[in-house]
């Protein structure tokens, strides 16, 4: 926005709203007392961080293409999974060096898994946008109806690739243990997905508010028509957007599946639930509300496991609840539809 | 006409086939007696209900809802606890029906007050939510459900298959408390969908419709959108209930797997988009053909992918799986959700006058 404005008068800034940023502070400080133990809140605090990174890396591109195009892709569940599975392509034969003692043969191994599964899920993205969701634009039945579909379609697919088996897949030996500060122990895979989910935030952000292309891109979240009657492709737009969501999707399935240290085509329908409640809370089409949306969810399933077991099988819904009680649509409202 | 509320199937091809369907679910238990046969026709009916029911939500209010499962669960478990708890008398049914039915109802009205104001998109991603935190607890809660293993129980006397109501020598087959509860479930699944038949062609199915094809001039004209949509929903969630005891009945089982899964959710979803939606008739022909492929198609699948493991072609035995079955009816979804809209029904259907 200052690079548009900065010739002319300078735009009103729409005031900063910080409330939902401080959401997440404040329940992990609220916690403190509640747990007791200061070594099994920290551990607590990093195991809900780490897991609401991978849960937003997977639910950005979801909430992106919803605000962009009024498209709800329920067949988002499917990237997650293709990711996972095609990961233990290279994963699964390159063994020997994953379980080496090395921290670089780890990552020969591992980075090109990761993007041969960004690779595959990007393209897959495209195939998907082209041929399935490019017909039924602008009609929301359909659109659920077919996403629907894709989703049965490929999981399918991946049963009838792979079969319906668990494959394992163990952890990398680096990445495995944890460091030790004192009583404080910290699992050097959760700090891993922590540091992998704010770089893909910082930058989803930067490109976002920094760059001519998403100027673009929020410009088209608020009105669509406008933009394309500037004379700008928004389809191409879309579509690139849309192959961007879907690649980070396969990320977060491929780092979703090292965690459990297991890969399944049902973590498609079990991780779109979550992916789907998360859009909801942080309000769809906004990155920030997914971001802050995720981190609750995670800290909520985290401490709410350690202090009411019981009541966690359900912590989402609840929470889920008593946000769109305060806004009824979600924490930051950012299309108007 | 009259039973059929003025909206009879028109089309010769569809009626002949509705009355074949019908009447081969009536006389199941005389043509095929074999335990198998009477399932799939037992299952067939109860969804055909259950179909119809999703079938008032998608096609004639046009909104989506991933909780139908949940009604249907809640109908299953309520009658499997009561029989569970109080033992196999005919007052444990109906507490189950006492207590399920308005649980089901009212659990519809909360989540319609709370998600329907917003849009179409919003409902489903609640309900799916919602739907999958009732599957948690279910599984969770085994003091009360049983947990993962459900729920098992006896049947009143009457309905248990050892009771002769009819012995081989009077009519030349038994009858049997078997075959008296699949009648029950035959009567009470025609009487659910023939009632959701007059529901979609009272006044009210018309504002269903009108508010389907555009909700700000139904409203202009009147009509509280809101309102609507949640009694639907209600009546939607009600039927998918007794539904659900039906299956319970039929099965004598209440558990995840055969009444609350998110597999049963799109096995619904295939056969109201298969069958047709928006029209009621669609419901009965998508889950009798949804059911008898699921029963019958794997056959014909493990033979074709044998076959085609034989002569050594690669991945079409994989694709041909007997178990990836869904896969290809996954397709016929998709194909039908955009080359015919209104379903096998539709296309059978001349056009309304």
């Amino acid at each position: 926005m200052t690079d548009a404005t900065a010739g002319g008068e300078a735009l009103p800034k729409p005031p900063l709203d910080i409330v939902p940023l401080l959401l997440p502070v404040i329940l992990a400080l609220a916690m403190i007392p509640l747990i007791g133990s200061a070594s099994t809140w920290v551990t607590l605090t990093v195991a809900s961080l780490a897991m609401g990174m991978m849960i937003f890396i997977m639910a950005s591109g979801l909430t992106l293409v919803f605000g962009l195009m009024d498209v709800l892709n329920f067949g988002h569940g499917a990237f997650i999974a293709v990711g996972a599975y095609v990961a233990t392509l290279i994963l699964l034969p390159m063994a020997a060096w994953v379980q080496a003692d090395s921290l670089w043969q780890n990552l020969a191994a591992v980075t090109p898994a990761v993007l041969l599964a960004m690779a595959v899920t990007g393209a897959l993205g495209l195939v998907f946008e082209r041929v399935l969701i490019r017909p039924v634009y602008g009609q929301h039945l359909k659109q659920i109806l077919i996403t629907m579909g894709g989703l049965i379609v490929a999981e399918q697919g991946l049963y009838a690739l792979w079969g319906p088996q668990i494959i394992p897949l163990p952890l990398p030996a680096a990445l495995r243990g944890s460091f030790i500060f004192g009583d404080i122990a910290i699992a050097k895979y959760r700090l891993l997905a922590m540091l992998v989910g704010l770089t893909v935030f910082v930058v989803t952000m930067l490109v976002l508010n920094r760059t001519r292309l998403g100027l673009l891109i929020r410009a088209g979240v608020e009105n669509r028509e406008m933009v394309e009657a500037l004379g700008y492709r928004i389809r191409r737009l879309f579509l690139g957007v849309f192959m961007a969501g879907s690649a980070l999707a396969g990320l977060g399935g491929v780092m979703w599946s090292l965690y459990r240290e297991q890969v399944h085509a049902s973590i498609g329908n079990e991780l779109m639930i979550l992916v789907f409640i998360v859009v909801i809370i942080g309000g769809l089409g906004s990155v920030t509300g997914c971001f802050i949306g995720a981190v609750l969810v995670a800290m909520v399933a985290n401490y709410g496991g350690f202090l009411l077991p019981k009541l966690a099988l359900i912590s989402d819904i609840l929470l889920m609840v008593a946000i769109l009680m305060w806004r009824p649509r979600g924490l930051y409202a950012v299309t108007n539809r | 006409m009259m039973l059929l509320s003025g909206d009879p199937p028109r089309g010769r091809v569809l009626s002949a086939l509705l009355i074949v369907i019908v009447l081969a679910l009536a006389l199941t238990p005389f043509l095929f007696p074999g335990a198998k046969a009477m399932n799939v026709a037992a299952k067939i009916c109860i969804f055909a209900a259950l179909v119809a029911s999703y079938d008032l939500l998608l096609g004639y209010t046009g909104t989506v809802s991933f909780a139908h499962t949940m009604f249907y669960g809640i109908g299953s478990y309520a009658l499997a606890i009561a029989l569970y708890g109080m033992g196999p008398t005919w007052s444990a049914v109906a507490v189950g029906l006492v207590v399920g039915l308005p649980v089901a109802a009212m659990l519809a009205l909360g989540i319609g007050l709370f998600s329907l104001r917003v849009q179409a998109i919003f409902f489903a991603m609640i309900t799916l939510a919602v739907a999958s935190a009732f599957l948690v607890l279910a599984s969770q809660l085994s003091w009360l459900t049983g947990g993962e293993d459900g729920r098992s129980f006896r049947l009143p006397e009457l309905l248990r298959p050892g009771t002769v109501l009819l012995s081989k020598d009077t009519l030349g087959f038994e009858i049997n408390g078997r075959t008296l509860t699949y009648y029950i479930v035959f009567a009470a699944s025609g009487a659910m969908i023939l009632a959701l038949l007059r529901i979609v062609n009272s006044p009210f199915g018309r504002v269903l419709q009108a508010i389907r094809e555009n909700p700000f001039r139904a409203e202009a004209l009147g009509y509280r959108t809101v309102f609507h949509l949640t009694y639907a929903n209600c009546i939607s969630a009600l039927v998918a209930a007794c539904a659900g005891v039906l299956n319970a009945l039929w099965l004598r089982y209440a558990g995840p797997d055969t009444s609350l899964s998110f597999s049963i959710m799109i096995d619904i979803l295939l056969m109201v988009v298969i069958g047709g939606m928006g029209t009621i008739y669609g419901a009965i022909l998508g889950a009798t053909i949804f059911i008898l492929a699921q029963n019958y198609l794997q056959a014909l699948m493990g033979a074709a992918s044998r076959a085609a493991g034989e002569i050594g072609l690669p991945l079409l035995p994989g694709l041909l799986h007997p178990d990836r079955w869904l896969l290809w009816l996954g397709l016929l979804f998709i194909a039908s959700v955009y080359f015919f809209p209104t379903g096998i029904v539709g296309r059978l259907r001349a056009p309304a006058k």
